[in-house]
């Protein structure tokens, strides 16, 4: 590595591409609704996601309702309950972290991180937007078409998804959802490759690979692993929706369905889930490498402590996300495939277990001799630290073949990934939208009903997903609407499930504070000036805020400086942005660049 | 100072919640008790991780929170430090690893003394077959499956003939004898799963998989699907009752004599 010398304005490198010319929009239209800039396409893309994400709580609530109170309500039927957790599955994992995480903090954070005017293919990016409202819309749309949606669990496994015993499988639920994610995955691949050409392309003069914020770090290798793994479920979807349309048998072999034969024969039932998770096991990273480094730069900026190890930390990313591509059989134990896979799957899942521990020491070690303050967005991110910990460790137990023999398919999954991949990602959400949502609106989201959204959200998610996993430990299988009649199931069981529902519906109800907050503070916030956190990122020292078109006035950013360059001794406060020149650091300089 | 406690207290409830919690497995009833030691000692490593990673946040969240004269110390690296945390936590893993793929290894071999007999799967309901006298199963063919031959056996091979078939009932197995279990399902993927064998494997259309496994308590255990099967899956249930030998050999005695009467007017 490089490392770019500190120092005057001199010692940058000139500029080799010249200031781009935006395109400018004339009309109210072009401004705010079919917008090029990437900060509109942003918040346009953050509205949907979360409305998308308020539907798919009340899904939730709807399943705990059933689980907690079974045979209460008696419009949650077998049916009913499959379907919403089909489309509150699918809904959470694709169209509401990833189009969150990419779309919405990639499309605001890329360009004003790197020092940019905006993406590299502004047009591209507003119809990434616009084709992900259409897959939406469709994916919506399967409520309200006969049969209603698909109720084929979010992993659409064949041949059930496309039978007649599952709902919306001989109906509409599963042509939509199967054309809904089809959309979704052109519409991602045209904001995939701006995020990913803009980093490469578009830094300003000094910003260096290895001095850009590890928030972009992970929202650029996120965004490349996904045009990497999108693909898989695309082909997967095209041959499920040929063998559900046009009698094809790519998944299906010879069946007797209900003793009647079918025309099919075959096809493999396999090869669906090997297309399906070499595309859902990187999708779990595609939705925690944004996380990653958001907040590493959370943890770093509200303790006014560098990263600890930045290197180690791009490094790892690096390798999780590479090795993420080995590791897709592990979901697959005992799916029926050659066990012998289970050694190989078994040791590459374990292997990535260490750059993620690395992750894990480096930001604890960040806070160690920090001066950390407690603000909101740390909140969350200490709260990221301790769920993403706790879902990463039960990682172990079903990455280890045989431990995952026992568990695979109960309740203990199920606490598994809603901690690791569920509420982890989502504490880093909240926590970044209280960090950036001063320079989104230029105002302070309000503190205290932060902190109230903050405590019930984390203690009470930790106290429903937390004993979740002794009832997997106990046999208890996922996707029952019913666990009556088994002989191991004790009355306790039931008292803990009513538990888990009612602590569900209270941290749901709090989502509204944040909703709340949200538009409250938009009129009413405390005015926060352009860099309420004293941060060093080149999107706190934009000339405006919120900034404008274009971002930064006349002139582009010049970058002296590595993102983290907080509490430099001698300096005269403590943090120096990366826009700052003078001041070389007395610190091992060579260590970092 | 209350986050700091509240995070301690996170560590040492989940602790504590471990260790008195009623939910725990059921009683085993296998020979997969390694199954469970792998992943007490999982639940070893993982725990201690946990609880020293909170406790430490909670000591600096404590010992270098916000104070008006305090600076962060300014350390971008330290690779001696960063080495030693990567060398340890691949020490840990493969203290892990290796007992897993050890159990692993005896998990996909089956004894040479293992007894085949057949799961069979569709919405909703088990099958089973046992093989008669001859101690071997038919071959079969999804498509024979027909009203009269509900598992699709093929008539022509010898080996039919004596094949014990039960639609929809219970399995009984004789305890301490290992059985290798062959599954097929007519339809959709199911998943058997006995929570007190521990063992747990897809059935999958098209593919004949397995498991292998030896009852070693005597009683009846509830047999599950635990793979996504249509809407009747949570129904989808069976029982298995483990015998004593002698027991076992009379009820299936039984069972041989009433399949050859059912096959009786046929051969006449």
């Amino acid at each position: 590595m490089v490392d770019v010398p500190l120092g005057p304005a001199g010692a940058v490198a000139p500029a080799d591409v010249e200031d781009v010319e935006l395109y400018h929009p004339h009309s109210w239209v072009t401004k705010y609704v079919f917008s090029q800039d990437a900060k509109v396409i942003a918040i346009q893309y953050s509205f949907v996601a979360l409305s998308v994400g308020l539907i798919a709580l009340v899904l939730s609530w709807l399943m705990r309702l059933q689980l907690g109170f079974p045979g209460v309500f008696s419009f949650i039927d077998a049916n009913a309950y499959y379907q919403f957790i089909t489309m509150h599955g699918m809904m959470m994992v694709v169209y509401v972290l990833t189009a969150l995480f990419l779309g919405g903090f990639g499309n605001y954070l890329i360009p004003l991180m790197v020092g940019a005017r905006d993406m590299v293919f502004p047009y591209v990016n507003m119809l990434s937007f616009w084709i992900y409202l259409l897959a939406v819309l469709v994916l919506v749309a399967s409520f309200f078409a006969p049969g209603g949606p698909t109720g084929a669990g979010w992993t659409l496994y064949p041949p059930q998804a496309i039978l007649s015993g599952t709902p919306g499988g001989q109906e509409w639920g599963i042509i939509l959802m199967l054309a809904s994610l089809m959309i979704f995955i052109i519409g991602f691949t045209m904001g995939g490759l701006n995020y990913v050409v803009t980093v490469l392309q578009a830094r300003a003069r000094g910003m260096t690979l290895m001095r850009m914020p590890l928030t972009v770090w992970g929202i650029f290798t996120a965004s490349f692993m996904a045009l990497l793994a999108f693909p898989a479920l695309f082909v997967g979807a095209v041959m499920m929706l040929f063998d559900r349309l046009f009698g094809t048998s790519f998944f299906m072999p010879a069946i007797v369905e209900m003793g009647q034969p079918l025309e099919r024969n075959g096809g493999s039932p396999l090869l669906f889930q090997h297309l399906f998770w070499f595309f859902g096991h990187p999708e779990v990273y595609i939705v925690a490498l944004p996380a990653f480094g958001i907040v590493s730069d959370l943890i770093s900026t509200h303790a006014r402590r560098n990263i600890f190890g930045y290197r180690m930390m791009v490094w790892a990313l690096l390798a999780i996300g590479a090795l993420s591509f080995v590791v897709w059989a592990h979901h697959m134990y005992v799916s029926g495939m050659n066990p012998y896979f289970g050694f190989f799957f078994a040791t590459t899942t374990l292997i990535i277990a260490i750059p993620t521990a690395i992750k894990v020491y480096n930001w604890i070690l960040t806070l160690w001799r920090g001066n950390i303050h407690l603000t909101v967005p740390m909140l969350f991110a200490l709260a990221f630290i301790v769920t993403f910990v706790n879902g990463g460790l039960t990682g172990l137990f079903l990455g280890n073949v045989v431990v995952d023999v026992p568990l695979s398919d109960t309740m203990f999954v199920v606490a598994h990934f809603h901690m690791v991949m569920g509420v982890a990602p989502i504490l880093v959400i909240f926590g970044a939208i209280y960090h950036w949502y001063p320079k989104v609106t230029g105002r302070m989201l309000n503190d205290t009903l932060g902190k109230l959204h903050f405590w019930v959200t984390f203690l009470g998610a930790y106290l429903i997903f937390f004993p979740m996993h002794y009832l997997g430990l106990m046999g208890i299988p996922r996707r029952y609407h019913d666990i009556a009649d088994m002989s191991f199931v004790t009355p306790s069981v039931h008292t803990l499930n009513a538990f888990i529902t009612i602590v569900a519906l209270v941290v749901g109800a709090t989502q509204l504070v944040f909703v709340f907050n949200l538009f409250w503070s938009l009129r009413h916030g405390t005015p926060s000036g352009g860099n309420p956190w004293r941060a060093t990122t080149l999107e706190w020292q934009t000339p405006e805020t919120p900034p404008p078109h274009g971002n930064w006035g006349k002139e582009l950013p010049v970058v002296y400086r590595w993102a983290y360059d907080y509490s430099v001794p001698g300096a005269d406060q403590d943090f120096l942005p990366q826009n700052q020149p003078g001041l070389t650091r007395t610190a091992p300089g060579s260590v970092h660049g | 100072m209350a986050v700091a406690l509240i995070l301690v207290l996170v560590a040492v409830g989940s602790v504590v919640f471990h260790l008195v919690s009623p939910w725990w497995w059921t009683p085993i009833a296998s020979n997969w008790r390694y199954i469970d030691n792998t992943l007490i000692i999982t639940f070893w490593i993982t725990g201690a991780v946990f609880v020293a990673v909170v406790l430490f946040m909670a000591y600096c969240i404590y010992r270098f929170r916000h104070q008006p004269d305090r600076q962060a110390h300014y350390e971008p690296e330290n690779k001696k430090l960063e080495w030693w945390l990567t060398i340890i936590t691949g020490v840990g893993v493969a203290a892990m690893l290796a007992p897993g793929l050890f159990v692993w290894q005896q998990f996909i071999t089956v004894p040479d003394d293992a007894t085949d007999i057949e799961i069979f799967g569709q919405q909703w309901q088990w099958s089973f077959r046992l093989p008669g006298p001859d101690g071997q199963l038919a071959s079969t063919g999804t498509h024979l499956i027909s009203p009269d031959n509900p598992l699709g056996l093929n008539q022509d091979d010898p080996r039919s003939r004596d094949d014990v078939v039960i639609e929809g009932g219970e399995l009984r197995l004789p305890v301490g004898k290992p059985v290798k279990a062959l599954l097929r399902s007519a339809d959709v993927l199911h998943n058997f799963y006995v929570p007190e064998f521990r063992a747990k494997m897809d059935l999958v259309p098209g593919q004949v998989s397995y498991i292998w496994f030896t009852p070693t308590r005597t009683g009846t255990f509830d047999i599950l699907c635990a793979e996504l099967c249509g809407v009747g899956h949570p129904q989808m249930r069976g029982k298995v009752i483990v015998q004593e030998e002698s027991e076992y050999q009379a009820w299936l005695r039984d069972q041989i004599a009433r399949s050859f009467a059912r096959l009786a007017p046929e051969a006449n």
